[in-house]
């Protein structure tokens, strides 16, 4: 008997342990996607609200309304709320109206009724008349998310055909959107780990921003000034450089947080202040070329890293050195005695000092590597895209790394997986905004969505009606203040 | 209750299936509206040749700086010449906004693909992306406003702009309505383009008290010293409001920010505060910012609009040539706005003025540069 009470007491050991690689991998992306998924169909609402075209004739259609159209308006409304409450919860409403049924069948019955709703209230729409808007709107958002595809991915016709013809500068034509994409990543993984690594001890880094104008400054300046130097050594010596200027910007808040307690979200934001104006008055002073522009000058071509393809294509080494960094990371995180330090640091400062662990070497180690991290993003832009600094530099890398980090979960993996996402987003966005003529701002909204759905993932839980797993959450930081 | 969950779809279905015979709008879903699809992808453009006959203008892009399309300065008053364009020749005109300096070379890039008559690139911080480009594409037209390169790239139009002659007269006129006896002034940063607006206002006070036996102090500025007030940026109107607050605490009661956006800041710290007036900068704020109407004294106009319509016509007249054109108050690519509200407090002795003034700065015989 106590054995059945104990079992009852104590839950048998969960299957968690025992799933495959498969389901554990699914389960990782399963929220993301939909978080993505989501993101992109919000987001088409909003390209479809913002067309011209689309907004003339839902006018249009509105005013012809006449008393049967508004009736059956309403109930397109009655419709799509009745559906959706019975998709939302079919078990309930269903044992309600006393039908039988269990939990399997009722979400069928969920599944059923929500494409059901769906096509009724299209349905109910196109004979009401708001047929040509639906078209109009369509067009709208396939047009612009086609266009964001082709720019981030390229056209797969183009390529069989490039491919087929074997002509060396088409094949280059056909991928030089997917190499843009690459390109844009880059910055974006470096500056992921940064955060990453920061969130691992416990720490939010906002300063990846500042560390990485720093990093962009040092290595554009070990670039230039520097000459007659082989690429081999030259090359190291200016990435060296930008990591190293970026460990310094780190430093800092990780001793103030390590020697006095000062809070580093507060000291990393102030650092950011100063490395923006530093770099302000260094591109108008000394750093400033000769002539009338606030610009740095040319780094010299052995510090540039080497890009693979011929001109159009500015991919460059520095991708494949972002994964190296990446892996190396990974490592460092989960199978050096350090990153186990800074992880359990990072989960439980307590726990750590009682193991005897050295709380302020942990925190400073992980704002130095942090700060290192950032400063590299910088230092590949410079060495790898622009080869000069000006004052435009970066739009926000280091602002974006910290959703970056939350959705890539603070694993180095998945802030590769998602600088890629960032990367392609953005890098699609420009074809978008050039044959779809839709702003590219509505991939940050696209992007600020995406992060706004993983950050409270019981809203997509909800959405989709996903079981929560049984484990924890990852602990990204440690409240503000405590 | 219960049942009306039920019911409420069936009795639309009935209703649906009542209305069916007299559809009150027929809609046909499946035969669309002549499907308005977006100009196809510019891999397909057919019948577009990569090199456009003289004569013929039928694609005008631009790419902007990192102050984005509405930037209410120099990329909105080149749009604007964009649209034009497109007006005038029936042609095309697209943008692409940069965020960033990775950007500049990808949106040439993208733009060289998509069979453009003419690229349009604005301000200096493209000054490296489009002299690549041009020499990478020889048969390429590009124009670059606010730059030019020295020696002259063949296919590169690049404008500048003596904004000096329109900022002396708009000194000029500041100089006679100030009643504190100083005027201010401030800039993004310290470069020629900006600081060309705050010499000539200098330059025109100081020939306003020359004139009129004057001492009317300018703030901010000092060609003496090569240096003045500067924000340090070109985006954020809180150091636009700051350095309006400061300059109006020193005594200015009116101001010339020369920052793009950065001066709608200082105009709302003048609307809040009353007793002194703006002079906006590139395009007339009095249209541009109509918010701030009753405080706008004039704009010093750099009319971008004007230089890229130019290059449009040039194009097709076939007398499109690279190297550095020259905006200035003769050939009317720079002036003053209007008054507007505000002509009544401007003495009509300085309106008077002003035409023998600009005869003056295109004759050579006023400097408006030390």
């Amino acid at each position: 008997m106590a054995e059945s009470v104990l079992r009852e007491v104590i839950p048998p050991v969960t299957e968690a342990r025992h799933r495959s690689l498969w389901q554990r991998a699914w389960e990782a992306i399963q929220l993301p996607a939909l978080a993505l998924l989501t993101a992109f169909l919000v987001g088409g609402f909003i390209i479809a609200l913002s067309d011209f075209k689309v907004l003339e004739a839902l006018a249009d259609t509105t005013s012809r309304l006449n008393a049967i159209g508004y009736i059956l308006l309403v109930m397109t409304v009655a419709v799509l709320v009745g559906g959706t409450a019975f998709s939302r919860r079919p078990e309930i409403i269903l044992s309600r109206l006393r039908f039988v049924g269990n939990v399997g069948q009722a979400r069928w019955f969920g599944v059923v009724s929500a494409v059901l709703t769906i096509g009724a209230v299209i349905g109910l729409l196109v004979v009401i008349g708001f047929g040509p808007v639906l078209w109009l709107a369509w067009n709208a958002v396939t047009s612009a998310y086609g266009a964001l595809l082709e720019g981030s991915l390229g056209n797969p016709l183009q390529i069989v055909a490039a491919l087929s013809s074997g002509d060396a500068r088409a094949i280059g034509l056909a991928f030089y959107p997917i190499s843009e994409s690459l390109v844009a990543s880059t910055p974006y993984i470096f500056a992921g780990l940064a955060v990453a690594l920061g969130f691992r001890c416990g720490l939010f880094n906002i300063g990846a921003e500042g560390q990485l104008f720093i990093g962009a400054l040092t290595s554009v300046f070990v670039g230039y000034a520097i000459t007659g130097l082989p690429a081999v050594v030259h090359i190291p010596l200016a990435l060296g450089a930008g990591a190293l200027g970026g460990a310094i910007w780190g430093l800092v808040p990780g001793l103030l947080k390590a020697r006095v307690g000062a809070h580093e979200v507060i000291n990393t934001i102030m650092m950011n202040y100063i490395a923006f104006r530093l770099s302000e008055w260094l591109l108008n002073g000394p750093m400033k070329r000769p002539g009338a522009v606030p610009v740095s000058p040319f780094i010299a071509e052995s510090a540039q890293l080497p890009r693979l393809f011929p001109d159009p294509i500015r991919f460059h080494l520095g991708f494949f050195i972002a994964l190296g960094v990446a892996a190396f990371i990974w490592w460092f995180l989960f199978k050096s005695r350090w990153g186990f330090e800074i992880r359990t640091v990072g989960a439980n400062p307590n726990a750590a000092r009682y193991a005897g662990m050295n709380i302020a070497f942990n925190i400073i180690l992980a704002m130095c590597m942090s700060g290192a991290l950032a400063g590299l993003a910088g230092a590949n832009e410079v060495l790898g895209v622009n080869y000069n600094l000006a004052n435009a530099f970066s739009s926000g890398y280091g602002f974006d790394s910290i959703a970056l980090a939350l959705l890539g979960r603070s694993h180095p993996l998945g802030v590769v997986l998602a600088g890629l996402l960032f990367g392609t987003l953005r890098s699609g966005g420009t074809r978008m905004q050039n044959v779809a003529q839709i702003p590219i701002d509505i991939i940050i909204v696209i992007q600020a969505l995406v992060i706004a759905f993983m950050a409270a993932p019981a809203i997509i839980r909800a959405i989709y009606r996903i079981v929560k797993p049984g484990e924890g959450e990852v602990v990204f930081t440690r409240g503000w203040g405590r | 209750m219960r049942k009306s969950l039920i019911t409420l779809p069936a009795l639309a279905a009935l209703l649906l299936a009542a209305c069916g015979t007299t559809p009150p709008t027929p809609a046909a879903p499946t035969q669309p509206p002549a499907p308005t699809e977006a100009p196809a992808a510019p891999t397909e453009a057919p019948a577009a040749p990569t090199e456009a006959p003289a004569g013929k203008i039928g694609k005008i892009c631009q790419v902007t700086d990192v102050g984005g399309i509405d930037d209410k300065s120099f990329n909105q008053t080149a749009w604007a010449g964009a649209q034009q364009v497109a007006k005038e020749f029936g042609a095309e005109a697209r943008y692409l906004e940069s965020q960033q300096q990775t950007d500049y070379e990808k949106n040439i890039n993208e733009f060289l693909a998509s069979n453009c008559d003419l690229i349009v690139t604005v301000g200096f911080l493209l000054g490296d992306a489009t002299k690549a480009a041009a020499e990478a594409n020889p048969n390429q037209k590009f124009q670059i406003l606010d730059f030019t390169y020295d020696p002259p790239i063949p296919n590169v139009w690049g404008q500048v702009y003596a904004t000096d002659q329109g900022a002396f007269l708009a000194g000029y006129v500041a100089a006679a309505v100030s009643k504190t006896g100083k005027v201010g002034t401030f800039g993004g940063i310290n470069i020629p383009p900006v600081t060309d607006f705050m010499i000539g206002f200098e330059q025109g006070v100081k020939y306003y008290n020359q004139k009129n036996n004057a001492n009317v102090q300018v703030l901010g500025w000092d060609s003496a010293k090569g240096d003045g007030l500067f924000t340090g940026n070109f985006e954020s109107t809180d150091d636009g409001r700051r350095m309006g607050e400061t300059l109006m605490d020193e005594g200015a009661d009116v101001i010339m920010p020369v920052a793009g956006p950065v001066g709608l800041g200082t105009a709302a710290a003048i609307l809040e505060r009353g007793g002194a007036y703006l002079i906006g900068v590139d395009s007339d704020w009095y249209e541009s910012a109509p918010e701030y109407k009753s405080i706008v004294l004039t704009s010093v106009l750099k009319r971008l609009d004007v230089s890229v319509v130019e290059a449009a016509r040039a194009i097709a007249d076939g007398t499109f040539s690279g190297g550095t054109k020259v905006a200035t108050l003769a050939n009317n690519g720079v002036g003053i706005a209007p008054f507007h509200d505000l002509d009544a407090i401007v003495p009509q002795k300085v309106k008077d003025d002003l035409p023998g003034i600009i005869q003056g700065i295109i004759d050579g015989t006023i400097k408006t540069k030390p």
